[in-house]
């Protein structure tokens, strides 16, 4: 046990390491001067840049200048954007709540959507019910997130006007940053207009979380049909039915638990192609969040946010993926690594 | 039986969750009501209108933050008073005398506090700041001050004297009819002395142009780049206190999106709707479209300090191979003038005779290859990333042109960065051409030429021709000197026929300008001048 725990520890370690490897490898790829591109500055004497150049060790030679790079990382000395000229850890910071809180709330409309639908699809499996249900979700499957947007812009807030498009919340609404999750936000928020501001919010989040879970939902859909189907063809299940039990208590008492734990870390591990549709569908919303801060910078050339942006990203997908393979482990320490990732 | 209840059960369950996520509906919501919201096409490069002559800024900044000592009447662009209650001309034309208006209070902000009203003190620091090399703020931005350098302000003025605590002269070098109504100009603000004084102090200088005071309709509250600014009333605001609470200026570059948010109410007020658009927002009955015939002109600028378009001849060729009636069609969408020179029709310097180059590709070719220019040159041609009211779709007008001079037998590259970058590469005089323009800030026609072609204009970053004639220059000097407007045409004319014969610009056209809005807005005017003003306007629905 232990064993496993070091070996993914070592493997988080490492992936992180060859991240920042890259991230500093661009400094030296992107055009113009590799301080520059580090620090975000654009230097108006040579003094300025010798400051500097001792404090990224640029004497040193690519390994101390690496080892100096990884310091200031860790340091939350990330350099800072060319186009704000704001520090980029305190961009980065700003931005990644916004994202996460979209993918957050996709994820949770696509399980409760997905795993309902999964469980019908599979306990009707080869009936109406099944056929009609993946013939669905083969659909939502194939529409891309892109234009799933624009139309669903297109029809319920151009014509219909229900929604709004864009941004999190009404720019009248002065709700102070606090966690960076807009919903908490405004609940910790002590202003006047508390329940407006939290259902214009509600408005705000339903298009862009609507494209994003209609995706994950047939993926989710897929995963648990599959689960169920499974289960209820095992051994055990047809020993609880021979018990005299009826249908509706084996399900209850066996087939819940037995489908979604083995399923519960592929399930999870959707919130990283989440992150990604999110990254697409909140430039179509002016989300503010880092997908579409990241496009701003590579239209600007905004080099440095790129690197600390992609850093960042990277980084959190890498964490959260170990993470839910450690906590799996622990809740459900038989089953072997190989049966935890086949979908 | 049992089962069927259990499909039930999470059907019923399913239809609840839907209900949750979807209540919200279209409430009416009151708080909202006091507010303004206004999608603005980009970011202001700073808080303070001296800085910087590009719309965006000016529209952000100019006349929701700040007072001008005069403003124009944006009906019949006459000057009226502004902090200057009253003013005097001397009879040589030398010395302006203004007394100013008494209880102007600045923005209380939680940066802030005044302690004292708007004084002569503070008009003579506005003034001084950019006039003096010496004045303590005068280096704090790098800008140069390009309005005021471009127009030579700062060498026309001679001294600015403090007679009492709400009367000053300025003394000018000469006669300057334009002087006037350069002091109305969305630039010539007033900052507040008192705070600059306080952020000298703190050492933080630049906060000035970061963190505004001023003294009107609204101040500051916060601002992130690229997203939104964040205006709230000033309560005690000199002219009335009829102001909508909040003013937020929602930055959305994209034009199409910028109209969405109009149709689906995020946005009250929309700034530049592309041409192409204009018949959605008619057929629309809770949107306005305003229209005027704007101050401006679009034109096509070469780069005349880089080879081999510092050749006259060369331009001409250019300038005949394209033809100014289609790009009109296609890009403007008839909505737009055919431009000959730089002053549009609504101005009294309008040269009605004046001749254009007529588009003939055969003699262009003829005179392209005498100037030594073979088949298969390439040239660049900038197209500016951003719509203008003088130029709703640089990049397709590039495009175009690209067809003609395929057909004079000249590659074109079409360049286009970030706006700001593209400005700042601009200015450093990388581009063989460019498309661009210009938009009045105030009724005088020195406004367009000095800005747009004179030498001092290279400096300060507004003549992208880089050009740079003597007697030009002359010219329209001399016309400042007289106030007798037929005198003042009859030399611009002169000028008219210079740029006719150099070609450091082709005009193209002068457009109108539009306005959208959502119905229910009031007092929201085109200013034919510049900067778009929300300190009047009331929410009457």
């Amino acid at each position: 046990m232990s064993f496993y725990f070091l070996r993914r520890l070592n493997l988080l370690v490492f992936t992180l390491f060859m991240l920042a490897m890259a991230s500093f490898g661009l400094a030296y790829l992107f055009p113009g001067d590799y301080l520059t591109n580090l620090t975000g500055i654009h230097f108006e004497s040579e003094q300025q840049r010798q400051l500097y150049a001792t404090l990224y060790k640029e004497s040193d030679g690519v390994f101390w200048q690496f080892i100096a790079y990884l310091d200031l990382l860790w340091q939350g000395e990330w350099g800072q954007s060319f186009s704000s000229n704001q520090p980029l850890y305190q961009e980065v910071t700003t931005y990644l709540p916004a994202s996460i809180e979209l993918s957050a709330y996709a994820l949770f409309v696509s399980l409760v959507v997905g795993i309902p639908l999964g469980f019908l699809a599979g306990l009707r499996h080869n009936k109406l019910a099944d056929y009609s249900i993946l013939s669905m979700s083969f659909i939502g499957y194939s529409i891309p997130v892109f234009w799933l947007a624009l139309i669903l812009i297109l029809i319920l807030s151009l014509q219909m006007g229900w929604f709004p498009i864009s941004g999190r919340i009404s720019l009248l609404y002065y709700i102070p940053l606090d966690t960076g999750f807009i919903l908490i936000d405004i609940i910790r928020s002590d202003v006047s207009y508390k329940w407006d501001a939290f259902n214009d919010a509600l408005r705000h989040l339903f298009l862009p979380t609507l494209s994003i879970s209609i995706v994950t939902s047939t993926i989710i859909l897929r995963i648990t049909r599959r689960s169920v189907i499974e289960v209820m063809g095992s051994e055990y299940i047809k020993a609880a039915t021979a018990r005299g039990l009826n249908r509706y208590q084996v399900i209850l008492r066996h087939g819940i638990r037995n489908t979604i734990i083995p399923i519960m870390p592929q399930l999870a591990l959707q919130f990283t192609t989440l992150l990604t549709n999110a990254m697409i569908v909140e430039s179509i919303f002016s989300w503010p969040g880092i997908g579409n801060w990241l496009i701003q910078a590579i239209y600007q050339g905004d080099y440095p946010s790129i690197r600390s942006g992609m850093l960042a990203v990277s980084s959190l997908v890498v964490i959260f993926t170990v993470s839910i393979d450690i906590v799996h482990k622990i809740i459900d320490p038989q089953r072997l690594y190989r049966q935890r990732v086949k979908i | 039986m049992k089962i069927k209840v259990f499909y039930r059960q999470i059907l019923a369950t399913l239809l609840t969750l839907t209900g949750v996520v979807a209540c919200g509906g279209n409430h009416d919501l009151k708080f909202k009501d006091e507010g303004l919201i206004y999608c603005s096409e980009g970011s202001p490069t700073s808080f303070n209108p001296q800085l910087d002559t590009s719309g965006t800024t000016v529209d952000a900044t100019s006349h929701q933050l700040y007072d001008r000592l005069l403003e124009f009447d944006p009906q019949d662009s006459k000057i009226i008073p502004g902090i200057a209650e009253s003013w005097r001309v001397s009879e040589n034309g030398l010395h302006y005398t203004f007394q100013l208006r008494k209880q102007v209070a600045f923005h209380e902000t939680n940066y802030f506090t005044p302690t004292r009203h708007l004084n002569a003190d503070d008009v003579i620091f506005s003034i001084n700041r950019w006039r003096l090399e010496s004045h303590p703020y005068h280096d704090i931005d790098v800008s140069g001050y390009p309005y005021f350098v471009s127009l030579g302000l700062d060498k026309l003025i001679k001294d600015v004297r403090r007679i009492n605590g709400y009367r000053i002269v300025i003394d000018l070098n000469k006669p300057d009819s334009s002087f006037l109504a350069n002091l109305a100009t969305d630039f010539a603000i007033i900052l507040s002395k008192e705070y600059a004084e306080f952020l000298l102090e703190k050492n933080q200088p630049q906060l000035l142009d970061e963190k505004p005071i001023g003294s009107g309709p609204f101040k500051y509250i916060n601002y992130r780049k690229g997203r939104f600014i964040r205006y709230a009333k000033h309560e005690n605001y000199w002219k009335h206190d009829r102001a909508v609470k909040q003013l937020i200026y929602d930055i959305t570059p994209s034009s199409s999106l910028r109209l969405a948010k109009l149709m689906t109410g995020e946005c009250d007020v929309m700034s530049l709707p592309a041409h192409s658009e204009l018949d959605i927002i008619r057929d629309r009955n809770n949107l306005v479209l305003d229209e005027k015939p704007g101050l401006n002109v679009g034109f096509w600028a070469f780069n005349t300090s880089k080879p081999p378009f510092d050749n006259p001849e060369v331009r001409r060729a250019l300038a005949m191979g394209i033809d100014k009636t289609t790009l009109l069609e296609a890009v403007y969408f008839g909505s737009a003038v055919k431009a000959n020179g730089l002053v549009p029709p609504s101005s009294w310097a309008f040269q009605e005779d004046l001749r254009d180059n007529s588009y003939n590709p055969v003699l262009a070719k003829d005179l392209l290859r005498k100037n030594g220019i073979e088949p298969g040159f390439t040239m660049n041609i900038w197209a500016m990333p951003v719509e203008r009211a003088y130029n709703p779709n640089a990049t397709m007008m590039a495009e175009l042109i690209q067809g003609y001079l395929e057909q004079l037998e000249i590659n074109v590259e079409v360049i286009s960065f970030e706006w700001s970058l593209f400005r700042r590469r601009l200015d450093s005089g990388a581009h063989d051409s460019v498309l661009i323009g210009w938009s009045a800030d105030n009724g005088d026609p020195d406004n367009f030429y000095r800005p747009v072609l004179s030498c001092a204009a290279i400096e300060s970053g507004t003549n992208r021709a880089r050009w740079c004639n003597e007697t030009f220059d002359e010219i329209i000097d001399e016309a400042l000197t007289y106030s007798d407007t037929d005198t003042r045409a009859a030399l611009y004319q002169t000028a008219n026929a210079i740029i006719a014969d150099q070609i450091p610009i082709v005009p193209i056209a002068h457009a109108y300008r539009f306005q959208a809005y959502r119905q229910g807005l009031s007092n929201l005017e085109i200013n034919p001048f510049g900067g778009i003003r929300f300190g009047d306007v009331e929410n009457t629905q």
